[in-house]
């Protein structure tokens, strides 16, 4: 047995702390980027995030997996870390010292938002839908919930029974989304006045992908991050309520 | 102790999801509703109600406050992972249908947060 292999034998053994280390030196160099070439001005976070994208897009490259750069036998670990348990654990924690009279003045606000979010966003993807040519109302409904976050058009999907390229493209228009908001959040923050508890609690409603809004909100300002993922945990649910019943049943009376 | 600020941050966790469940089933729909928001509110009251009966020592909050500070190298994990492949795939329509969804609700964010603020 080489070197080489003994070191991605014990890597992939002991994978949590392998994405311990990993994550810990891509988050290293990217504060040191951040500092060097824009002087802080772009977020560390910011910029870490945007550099997991990259080699997620790099990982899937090489691998051709779903999970980018867990993909990779000795980066395995880096998808439990960055798997659901963990990111909701730590959301849940981020709740610890959230400040609960906020909480109530922007409740319904925040509520509102989230209705109009997934209105917003599922009319959206249908438009684009029927502009494209899936003018049926099954194919409209999944690419419109696709729009509200990529779990909500295949469960959409599935359950009007929806083709199948009709389900991956549902997904991709989520993915995209969700990658969009992780990246631009930061940069649009200051113009929508994405400053205080209020407004990360409304923009949580409105955006929704939890994942997107996680980091979103971290490349930010890490204190908004309990706000903004307290609505955007109810999105989904209600995107999965309201896409294939009501909305689906509006769809097919326009149509 | 530490470990007692990590159970009650798995128990809140633990107990938010399966109310999460049952009022996904309970509606009818193969979805978690709202289940790490439950989990969330369920963290504040029960640190409250347990600040207020006695003290929470800082060696028990450490245990969650951790997590919290974590936060940020499991979200760059979590960038890592994704299947950004797949999502450039769907072409023009993903993309445009993604893009479009996010740039009005950004545009809508300032409209909502004038509405109803005293």
């Amino acid at each position: 047995m080489n070197l080489l292999e003994i070191f991605e034998s014990v890597f992939a053994r002991n994978g949590i702390i392998t994405a311990f280390l990993f994550v810990g030196i891509m988050v290293w160099f990217s504060y040191f980027l951040s500092e060097k070439f824009t002087k802080g001005r772009l977020h560390g976070s910011a910029i870490a995030i945007m550099l997991g994208l990259i080699l997620a897009y790099w990982g899937g490259v090489i691998t051709g997996g779903k999970q980018g750069l867990a993909d990779i036998s000795f980066l395995s670990g880096v998808g439990i870390l960055g798997g659901a348990m963990f990111r909701d654990f730590a959301i849940v924690a981020t709740a610890y010292g959230i400040n609960t009279s906020e909480l109530k003045k922007a409740g319904l606000a925040g509520v509102l938002s989230l209705f109009i979010g997934v209105l917003l966003s599922f009319v959206v993807g249908a438009y684009i839908a029927f502009v494209f040519g899936y003018t049926d109302p099954v194919s409209m409904t999944t690419i419109g919930a696709g729009a509200v976050t990529y779990i909500v058009g295949p469960v959409t999907g599935s359950a009007l029974g929806a083709e199948s390229d009709v389900i991956a493209l549902s997904v991709a228009a989520g993915l995209i989304k969700s990658m969009l908001v992780m990246i631009s959040t930061p940069l649009v923050a200051s113009y929508i006045g994405l400053n205080n508890p209020r407004s990360a609690l409304i923009y949580g409603g409105l955006m929704g992908t939890t994942s997107g809004v996680a980091a979103g909100l971290a490349a930010t300002d890490p204190k908004l991050v309990p706000y903004g993922a307290m609505t955007a945990t109810f999105y989904t649910g209600l995107g999965c309520l309201l896409a294939p019943s009501v909305l689906f049943l509006v769809i097919k009376l326009l149509h | 102790m530490v470990i007692y600020g990590v159970a009650l941050l798995s128990f809140c966790m633990l107990a938010g999801v399966i109310l999460g469940e049952l009022l996904g089933r309970l509606i009818g729909i193969e979805a978690n509703i709202g289940g790490v928001g439950i989990a969330m509110l369920l963290l504040v009251l029960l640190s409250d109600q347990l600040k207020k009966s006695f003290k929470l020592g800082d060696i028990t909050e450490k245990g969650i406050t951790f997590w919290s500070a974590v936060y940020i190298p499991i979200v760059v994990a979590m960038a890592a992972k994704q299947n950004v492949i797949a999502a450039l795939e769907g072409g023009m329509v993903a993309i445009l249908a993604g893009g479009l969804a996010v740039l009005l609700s950004f545009l809508m964010v300032p409209i909502l947060s004038r509405i109803g603020k005293k």
